[in-house]
């Protein structure tokens, strides 16, 4: 939480200047302007990164080998393609994203989220080298502070380096490819949508991984992250969007995303590593999944007095079986998904007026 | 400012060991307040790293359960404890940051049968690796455990980017810092949707100026015969 305005600034304007409560308020004058000072403090709110202890041994050992496979084949491809010039930029480029995290967006209701930054860094740097500064930062998050488990690291690394970049890579490239729209405008869109399926994407491979290890059951823990997570990468496709066009807006020709061809071919390859990613954490737990609750529920003896009443009565009369079919969810995920699209595609119209020259004042 | 200094120190690590290992100050030793007199941090990191290691993939594997045996690691953690003298307040800070996760998850996985054993085991087990690793980072500053990852072999770019990254963090979020108070004492408007698409601006300014940076890195760099 961000520090409560100091002062007996209370009423309606205080409440107001607390929930919109951006760094550049005038309100802050006398505190720091900078809301994190260490990494730990901003790290806050990050939801995904796993701790120790809810993995078990298979789990965490198929997840580290998939990511020592992913990072492997980066690593071959960062050499191949990396000019010796570019070498310091995957440092500065880790450096970068752990500052770009202290920065504390504004969300509605007081709170503050920031940013993931796989996808960004995607779409500035290119996907190889992300995965590889995504590694790196996720390696110096565990063992400089503590933030995420050690034996978790290789989940870790594969949610949120591999999954969120492969997934959140193909949709902006996808997008870029098949619209028809002036291509700044495109690209602010297809970088929103993309952040924000990075995020979802990466969240619905965690919760496989939880419930292939056995802590939570998948009709439960599959429509809680997907949703919550839903949420929050509403937030990562904006900053991912409004960052991107910055960028494009000063230094065109440092956006990799754009200024690299992607061949059709590698386009699939990054699609197939997103979805066999997700398959091999949710294949296997999905598949028990047709009817939901009902089926782990008779499974596992629901009616025994082994679970707590309250969550017995809970689950028993129904209340929360509407989280557990899978067609609801199902059509859930396709509303939020196409609501996404949309909610993309305003955006992009309002921050890339093609007439408009006014608002691009306004904006930049 | 501090450039050469960081330039003979990323060639350090690309091309010889040596100047590289040499050093014992650094950022990282800034960020992680250690103490250098305790007997914890008298063996070396490896074997730090090592039994950090071998604790946390001992209490991650316990079965779910034996709810009891969970002393073991506790009072083998709380004997470390001492032995390191870490502040009760900096460790509490370290677990606050896991804490919201490990409790959410915990809350989901009570939507099971025979789920109180699961919870707590999950709860014991997470917390107590949490804390091997917040006592890992108070003995152990971030250099050392570079250079142990240099001795396991780690590729030298990745090798070279964390380097860079340490190096690096603390000098982008005084930039940070600089460009959002720059910004605070030009900007008067109070829309949220100006907040946005600021910070967003500044977030971009911030990456167009690591790529310069990284630019002139490279040359001091390669001015210092780096490859």
């Amino acid at each position: 939480m961000r520090p409560r305005p100091s002062g007996p600034r209370l009423g309606f304007f205080g409440l107001r200047a607390y929930a919109v409560g951006g760094n550049i308020l005038p309100r802050r004058r006398n505190t720091p302007v900078f809301a994190g000072t260490s990494a730990v403090h901003a790290a806050r709110k990050r939801k995904m990164h796993l701790p120790d202890g809810f993995l078990d041994a298979k789990t965490a050992a198929l997840a580290a080998g998939a990511a020592a496979v992913g990072v492997g084949v980066a690593l071959r491809r960062v050499r191949a393609t990396l000019e010796p010039r570019q070498t310091p930029m995957l440092g500065l480029g880790g450096a970068f994203v752990f500052a770009a995290q202290m920065l504390n967006f504004p969300v509605a209701g007081g709170t503050s989220g920031h940013l993931l930054g796989g996808v960004l860094l995607a779409i500035l740097l290119g996907p190889s080298a992300a995965i590889l500064v995504m590694t790196c930062v996720l390696m110096v998050q565990c063992l400089m502070f503590a933030d995420g488990g050690l034996l978790a690291l290789g989940a870790n690394v594969f949610n949120m380096g591999i999954v969120n970049v492969c997934a959140g890579y193909f949709v902006f490239q996808a997008i870029r490819r098949s619209s028809r729209m002036e291509q700044k405008r495109t690209t602010v869109l297809a970088a929103a949508f993309a952040g924000w399926f990075g995020v979802v994407m990466a969240s619905i491979t965690c919760a496989g991984q939880l419930a292939l290890s056995g802590t939570v059951p998948w009709a439960v823990a599959f429509p809680a992250m997907a949703d919550v997570h839903m949420v929050i990468g509403i937030g990562e496709g904006l900053v991912t969007a409004l960052v991107t066009l910055a960028v494009l807006r000063t230094r065109p020709k440092l956006v990799a995303g754009v200024r690299d061809r992607v061949v059709g071919r590698n386009l699939i390859g990054y699609g197939l590593v997103a979805s066999l990613g997700l398959a091999l954490f949710v294949a296997p737990v999905a598949c028990r999944w047709p009817d939901g609750l009902e089926s782990v529920a008779s499974r596992f003896g629901f009616a025994n007095k082994v679970a707590p009443p309250v969550f017995n009565s809970l689950l028993g009369e129904g209340k929360l079986s509407f989280l557990g079919s899978a067609g609801a969810t199902a059509i859930g995920g396709a509303i939020g998904t196409v609501l996404a699209f949309i909610a993309a595609y305003f955006l992009a119209r309002l921050l890339v007026p093609v007439l408009g020259p006014k608002e691009e004042d306004a904006a930049s | 400012m501090r450039l050469p200094e960081s330039k003979s120190r990323a060639g350090g690590i690309g091309v010889s060991p040596a100047p590289f290992s040499a050093t014992s100050s650094s950022i990282a030793a800034e960020k992680v307040r250690t103490d250098p007199d305790t007997l914890a941090r008298r063996g070396s990191p490896r074997l730090r790293l090592g039994i950090a290691f071998v604790f946390i993939f001992g209490v991650a594997l316990l079965p779910r359960g034996l709810d009891g045996f969970y002393a073991v690691p506790a009072a083998l953690l709380a004997l470390f404890w001492v032995l390191c003298r870490a502040p009760f307040g900096y460790a509490l800070r370290r677990m606050l940051v896991m804490e919201t996760f490990i409790l959410g998850i915990g809350l989901l996985s009570l939507f099971r049968p025979g789920a109180a054993p699961v919870f707590l085991s999950a709860l014991v087990k997470s917390n107590l690796c949490i804390l091997a690793l917040v006592m890992l980072t108070w003995t152990t500053p971030f250099q050392e455990i570079l250079q142990v990852l240099r001795t396991l072999r780690l590729p030298s770019v990745m090798l070279t980017t964390v380097a860079l990254m340490c190096r690096y963090l603390p000098v982008l979020s005084e930039e940070t810092r600089r460009m959002q108070r720059a910004r605070a004492s030009r900007t008067f408007n109070r829309r949220r949707r100006f907040a946005w698409v600021n910070l967003g601006t500044i977030t971009g300014q911030l990456f167009i100026r690591s790529v310069e940076r990284a630019e002139r890195i490279y040359l001091a760099m390669c001015a210092r015969g780096w490859k």
